[in-house]
This record gives structure tokens, C-alpha cells and sequence, in this order.
């Protein structure tokens, strides 16, 4: 079976340009936010593995609870995919590491592609790659979708990753000690009700923001494990791509 | 110091830092998650041609609201940096 | 196993009723601890030296959202492109026909050689290929103009703007900022359009995008529109005054379908879907210079697929269809020409003729055919001849007794008449209603009829035409 890579992100960080370049997919990608209305698959073929990409809905958190931000949560934490590649906008990081840092508390195994790197440079942002990776405890890629710069260097980490080359370990926020209290409360019980398979801390956090949505999905996940897959069929065709 | 009041009322170029934002559920969320965070320095960037919506430049990133949630957002008029 | 994970569920409620924050101030400290961590993260990795806008992002959004300039920059842009789209698709669309042509009799060659039948060429020919290459070479080269020049705007990031300047408009109809957005992909197609209004969050407001797509005209419907205004409505002009005034023309089509869509939209929300304009949220991005050739290539290369596609597996069948229906006699006349005697009297009372309602009713599949058919239609023998040149295409309709409120009718019927099988398909698909999808289709057509029917009567009661 071939392993799965999600793409997630916020909007008009040039995600679908991305994946456009990854799968060879022939759309054009607009510049305006929800352009990616469904979630769109392609494969991608490396010289050692093949994948297939997910393209998640731009989001600029995964907890508001819109439509598209539960689709793309319900994906990277029911779902696993083997990778995932956060795309983040180098012009506005400061923005964009939000999502990075709520995806890293979901999995970790994750990929960060600094994407528009030659229009930070253009606006005289130099971004340090080293001490970003150390910090978020992931791999970092400075890219340009658009001028396919950094591609190779991606490929690469993706099929090291894929072959268990690379360690992570990413960055957990830390909260005040209230909460960090009773995220210490829930956690052993929620290993309890749902076993090792999802994040039990990810989880005790979701409860404690009363994310009533995910405790929707949850329930369905514990019925039927699949039933993501099952539930947001990926879209067909180019059709709610481009216009 | 000067007063709090919505971030509606701002002029074109005003920074803001946000001192609060008193609206509910899903839409605080929202727009806490796009960086309407107290604390957070914003400027007024834009004014639709027919007054409202205004866009906010937050975190480097340009947000139109519409006058329904930026009167209930509120900040002061400081003299520092955006992010 | 399933009484295991009842079980499960149990304990999750309870952990959610007891831990659950009910107070604002937990919630916010974990969103705002995500903010402090990204801050303190990048403190060390990213520097900024110099500027951090380009002249662009600080300059452009004070000229084209401006109070002064916004709207007539919204409205010269779409003058500028559908004018351009108008001079550019005369020469291709006549080496194209030109050349239809060609093949054509080498088919017919082929044919004779081969002793066919009068039906299967009368079917393959007269039928199949005509109507395709109709199609083809009507509808091709505006869009493979047209669509590349909107692209470019698209990539440049314009789109949000204009939702941006247009926003109170949509606010005071009850609807959506963001149903501008969705309008402007109904300009490459409705049903990919009716699809893309999931960016629409709030159910109500989604339903009225969905519902109003149809009065922006779609790739199918800017031909008939453009070819249309250039024959009737320029007709006393020579050169680029006549290219000028079809634009105009055009244009004014285009803006009737926006307040069209604003009245609907405010009716809608006073009426069946009432209440009151959801939260939102918009991001202007920053303008990005498109690659341009790239862009260029890509769209025109995707919409000319698109329409070749499209004219095969719609238009060709249909065309057939036609055909048949022309070459089947009862009585006297074709059944064809049964239809039309039948839908006569009322297509008149709105401005148009039976023939005209036949074609919008066969071109149901596909607003692409419309045109074709009736060609085919007003041709006795049921098939199409070849027209190498405009003046001949203007002298059919005039033949047909034609007049500048023909013209008119039909323009504005094809702008507000239902939407295309494709799009039924999908509002059906999108809303699961029977009785929105009847809405979607009834509310359309019911505003087209009384639209022309009403201009019909006051042309002819004034002694216009």
C-alpha cells in the first residue's frame, strides 16, 4: 500500500501549488482563500516509495469548527497519515507556526515546507532554518512551490522519513499550571476509554476547550475506525479546484 | 493612556492593541484563532469603498470583519510596531 | 464489542461533563498560548531587515479598494476584458470555421466514395459533426481568451477585493460576502460554482449563493451573449465603435445579472429564507504577480479541453437528437416543426419566437447548444449549413424576422432562464431537496419569462420595433 501524505496549512500559503507540483496534477490555483473546497488526491512517486498526497482545506487553526477545519483535523488524527507536511507562509510565520504547533501536538511525524521563501527574501525576511528545527523538533524545509527551489531536499526527508531515518521530537506548548494540572488528571483516563491509538494529550486538551465536535468524532471513531475514510469522500475530477 | 473602544471606530492606519473581544462561541474563536488575541498589536489597514467592512492587518495577514464583529472587539491606540 | 464501545462513549461524556470549560478564559489561554509559543519561536529564527511590504502590498489596496476608484476599476476591468475577449475571438473563430469547413468536405467526399446512405450522413455530418464544430468554433476562441485574461486577475489575488468592495451590497441582501467569490467562478461555470458555495459556512446563506448562481453568465452562455450583442446591438456601428458598443452591451448584461442576483438574494432572504447575515470573516492575501505565461498557457489549455469536452459529450448527442427530430415527419411537418408551432404563441407573447424556446429547452444539457440548435432549427432540412461568415448568420435570423428585441429577449433569457442540467444535477447533489432544486430551476425561469415578457410589451406598445 502505498503511504499517505497529508498537506495542511493555512490559506494562500501556495499549498495547492505544492501539491499541484508533487502530483502533477494540471489545475491552476487561484489567490483567494477556499479555493480547496474538497480534499483533493494525487500520487506522488519518488525514486524510492510512492505516496499518495492529500490536499486539506487551507485552515488557519484546526479548532474553530468549520467545516473545513474539521475535515482536516478528523483527517490527520483518525486517519494518520504516514507524513505530514505542514505548508507555511515565510512572509508571515509568525501566523502560520499556529497551525504548525496544533498539528505537532497531533502527530509527530511532521514535515515543515517554509513555502514562499523567494518572496520573503524579495521582503528582506531571512529565516533561520537551524534553530527553527531545533526548536519545533521536526524537520524544516525552506521551498518555493513556485520556483521549484527546495523540491529535491523535500523528497528527500519525505522518503527518510518514510524510512524511519529521522527522529523527531516535537515541540509541546506549555500551558499554565492549572491546565497542565488537569491535562495530568484526564490523560490516564482517557488511555483508559480509548487506548494508545490517539494522543491521549492531545485529547485531555480537546476536552478541556469543550470541543464538543470532537467528542462527536470520537464517538463515531470508536464504532467504526474507518469511518473518516468513509464519511469525506476525496473529491473527483479538477472541477472545485479552479475555476 | 487612552480609552478602550471598538476596533471599529479606528481610523485607517490606527494601531490597535486589542484589549478584549466580547463575542461568543464559535465566531471568539474564530477570530481569536486568527490572532484577535488581547495583547496582539493590529493596524487598520483598509475601508471597503462603501464604509464597512474594515480590513485589520493581524499577524501579517489582512482580515476583513464587518462592523457586526469589529464593534465588539475591543482595544486601545498605541505607538508600536505591528507584528 | 459494540457494548464495550457504548461503554467508551459513556465515560467520554462524563469526562467531557466534568472537565469540560464552561468559562471563556480557559479557552483563551490555550489559544493564546499557541500565539506566545509561535512568538517566541521565531524571535530566534526569523530576522527582518529592510522593508517588509513591496510597494504593491502597501499601495495597491489604497487605489482598488478605494472609495474614489474601487468601483470604477471593478467595473473597467470587466469592460477591458470582455472588450478584448470580443476583438481577439473574431479572427480565430473565422480560421476555425474556415477550416471546419474544410474537413467537412472531405468527409462529404468520403461519404460519396463510400455510397452511404442520405440518413447516416444526413446524422454523422448534417448532424454529429456539424453541431460539434459549432460548438467548437463558437465557443473556443472567446473562451480561450477570456478565461486566461480572468486567470491572471484570479492568481493576482483581485478576486478578494472585489468581494471586499461588494460586501455591504451582499450584507444588506442577507447574504454572503463570500457569495461574490462564488459568482465569479459561475463565470467559468456554474456547476463547478454551485460546488465551490461550500465556502459558505452558514446553511442559509449558502442556499442563497446556490440558488442565484445561475444569473452569472457561464462559459456555455458568454458566446450566445457576445455573438449576439456584436450582430444586433452594434449593427448601426462601423469598426471599434461597434466592438465598443458590444462590450458596453455586454457589460450591461453582466451588471443586470449582479442586481439580479442582489434583488433574488434580498427577496430570498425576506421570504423563504429568512434571518440575519451569519459571521465572517475574509483574507485579502497579498497580491502575487502571476507567472504570467504559465497562467496563460495553463487556462487556456484547461478551458479548451474543457469546451472540446464538453462539446462532444453534450453537444454532439444533442445535435444528433436534433436532427432526428427535424428529419421525422408526421403529417406534413417534422416533428420538430410540431414542437415549434406549439411553443410559437407563447415565445412571442415574451419576444422570441418558437423556435428560440426550442432551442432553450433541447439545450437544456448544455447552455453550449442553444445556439447550434436553433441554427439547425431555422434550417428546413433539421441540419445546419455552413456559415463562414457573421453577415450570413445575421441574415438567417433576419429571415426569420429578427429584430433587435429578438436580440434582447434572448440575451436576457439566456442570462436568467434555469440553469444547465449539469448545475440541477449538482444543487440536487449539494442541497439533497427536491424542493430547493425545483426552486433553483423554478425561481430562474419564472424571473426570465416575466423579465422579457415585460420588455416585449413595452417595446411593441411604444412602437419600438
Amino acid at each position: 500500500m502505498a503511504h499517505t501524505i497529508a498537506l495542511a496549512g493555512n490559506p494562500n500559503t501556495g499549498k495547492s501549488t505544492l501539491f499541484n507540483l508533487l502530483t502533477g496534477l494540471k489545475q491552476h490555483t487561484g489567490n483567494w482563500p477556499g479555493k480547496t473546497v474538497l480534499r483533493a488526491e494525487g500520487e506522488l512517486k519518488t525514486e524510492k516509495h510512492v505516496y499518495t498526497v492529500i490536499d486539506l482545506p487551507g485552515t488557519y487553526s484546526l479548532y474553530s469548527n468549520s467545516a473545513d477545519e474539521e475535515v482536516a483535523r478528523d483527517y490527520i488524527i483518525f486517519e494518520k497519515p504516514d507524513i505530514t507536511l505542514v505548508v507555511v507562509d515565510a512572509t508571515s510565520l509568525e501566523r502560520n507556526l499556529n497551525i504548525a504547533l496544533q498539528v505537532l501536538e497531533m502527530t509527530d511525524r511532521a514535515i515543515l515546507c517554509v513555502n514562499l521563501i523567494d518572496e520573503a527574501r524579495k521582503k528582506g525576511i531571512h529565516i533561520d532554518k537551524e534553530p527553527l528545527s531545533k526548536q519545533l523538533g521536526i524537520p524544516v524545509i525552506l521551498i518555493s512551490a513556485r520556483e521549484k527551489i527546495g523540491i529535491i531536499q523535500l523528497l528527500k526527508t519525505i522518503d527518510q522519513m518514510t524510512e524511519g531515518k529521522i527522529e523527531t521530537q516535537p515541540f509541546k506548548i506549555k500551558y499554565n499550571q492549572t491546565v497542565e494540572k488537569k491535562i495530568k488528571q484526564l490523560e490516564p483516563q482517557i488511555k483508559q476509554i480509548i487506548g494508545n491509538a490517539l494522543p491521549a494529550r492531545w485529547v485531555a486538551l480537546r476536552i478541556l476547550d469543550g470541543d464538543i465536535k470532537l467528542l462527536d468524532s470520537l464517538k463515531s471513531y470508536l464504532q467504526n475506525p474507518d469511518f473518516v475514510a468513509e464519511k469525506h469522500q476525496p473529491a473527483q475530477g479538477g472541477c472545485c479546484h479552479g475555476a | 493612556m487612552t480609552a478602550n473602544k471598538p476596533i471599529y471606530h479606528f481610523q485607517v492606519g490606527d494601531r490597535i492593541e486589542i484589549t478584549s473581544v466580547e463575542l461568543q462561541d464559535v465566531m471568539r474563536r474564530r477570530l481569536l484563532d486568527l490572532g484577535f488575541v488581547p495583547g496582539t498589536v493590529i493596524e487598520v489597514v483598509q475601508k471597503s469603498p462603501l464604509g464597512d467592512p474594515l480590513a485589520f492587518k493581524v499577524f501579517n495577514t489582512t482580515i476583513a470583519l464587518r462592523k457586526e464583529e469589529s464593534s465588539l472587539i475591543y482595544g486601545k491606540k498605541v505607538y508600536k510596531e505591528v507584528v | 464489542m459494540a457494548h464495550e464501545a457504548n461503554q467508551h462513549m459513556q465515560q467520554l461524556d462524563t469526562l467531557f461533563k466534568k472537565y469540560s470549560a464552561q468559562e471563556d478564559d480557559l479557552r483563551d489561554h490555550i489559544v493564546s498560548s499557541i500565539y506566545q509559543s509561535t512568538q517566541s519561536i521565531t524571535k530566534d529564527s526569523v530576522h527582518r531587515s529592510g522593508k517588509k511590504t513591496t510597494w504593491l502590498d502597501e499601495n495597491l489596496d489604497n487605489i482598488l479598494t478605494s472609495r474614489l476608484y474601487g468601483f470604477p476599476i471593478m467595473l473597467m476591468l470587466l469592460g477591458v476584458v470582455i472588450y478584448l475577449t470580443i476583438v481577439g475571438a473574431n479572427y480565430p473563430g473565422i480560421a476555425i470555421t474556415k477550416l471546419f469547413a474544410i474537413v467537412e468536405d472531405w468527409i462529404t467526399t468520403v461519404f460519396q466514395w463510400a455510397n452511404a446512405p442520405h440518413w447516416l450522413y444526413g446524422i454523422l455530418v448534417e448532424g454529429f459533426y456539424r453541431g460539434t464544430s459549432w460548438v467548437v468554433s463558437v465557443m473556443l476562441p472567446p473562451m480561450a481568451i477570456f478565461f486566461p485574461m480572468f486567470a491572471l486577475l484570479e492568481n493576482f489575488g483581485y478576486l478578494p477585493r472585489v468581494a471586499f468592495n461588494l460586501d455591504r451590497i451582499f450584507k444588506k441582501s442577507g447574504a454572503h460576502g463570500k457569495q461574490s467569490l462564488t459568482m465569479a467562478m459561475g463565470f467559468g461555470c456554474n456547476a463547478a460554482a454551485v460546488m465551490s458555495s461550500r465556502i459558505i459556512e452558514s446553511p442559509r446563506e449558502r442556499m442563497i449563493a446556490i440558488l442565484t448562481n445561475n444569473f452569472v453568465p457561464c462559459n456555455g452562455r458568454w458566446p450566445l451573449l457576445i455573438l449576439l450583442a456584436g450582430l444586433f446591438m452594434a449593427a448601426g456601428f462601423s469598426g471599434g465603435m461597434s466592438t465598443f458598443v458590444s462590450a458596453s452591451v455586454v457589460v450591461g448584461i453582466v451588471l443586470f445579472g449582479i442586481i439580479m442576483t442582489v434583488f433574488v438574494s434580498w427577496a430570498l432572504s425576506k421570504t423563504l429564507l429568512r434571518g440575519v447575515p451569519s459571521h465572517y470573516t475574509l483574507e485579502l492575501p497579498p497580491y502575487r504577480k502571476p507567472k504570467i505565461w504559465n497562467t496563460i498557457v495553463r487556462a487556456t489549455l484547461d478551458k479548451s479541453w474543457f469546451v472540446l469536452k464538453r462539446a462532444v459529450i453534450i453537444a454532439a448527442p444533442a445535435s444528433v437528437i436534433t436532427w432526428i427530430l427535424a428529419n421525422i415527419f408526421v403529417g406534413e411537418q417534422s416533428v420538430l416543426q410540431h414542437f415549434v408551432g406549439f411553443l410559437d404563441p407563447f415565445a412571442q407573447m415574451i419576444g422570441l419566437d418558437g423556435f428560440i424556446l426550442m432551442a432553450f429547452i433541447l439545450g437544456f444539457p448544455a447552455n453550449e447548444i442553444v445556439l447550434p440548435i436553433l441554427l439547425m432549427g431555422y434550417l428546413a432540412t433539421g441540419s445546419m449549413i455552413e456559415v463562414d461568415n457573421l453577415n450570413d448568420l445575421k441574415q438567417i435570423f433576419l429571415d426569420h424576422g429578427w429584430t433587435w428585441l429578438t436580440a434582447l429577449n434572448m440575451m436576457l433569457f439566456s442570462l436568467l432562464h434555469y440553469p444547465c442540467g449539469t448545475t440541477m444535477l449538482n444543487i440536487w447533489k449539494e442541497t439533497k431537496s427536491a424542493k430547493w432544486t425545483f426552486a433553483a430551476f423554478a425561481i430562474p425561469t419564472t424571473i426570465a419569462i416575466v423579465v422579457t415578457f415585460i420588455i416585449a410589451q413595452v417595446a411593441r406598445g411604444f412602437g419600438l420595433v
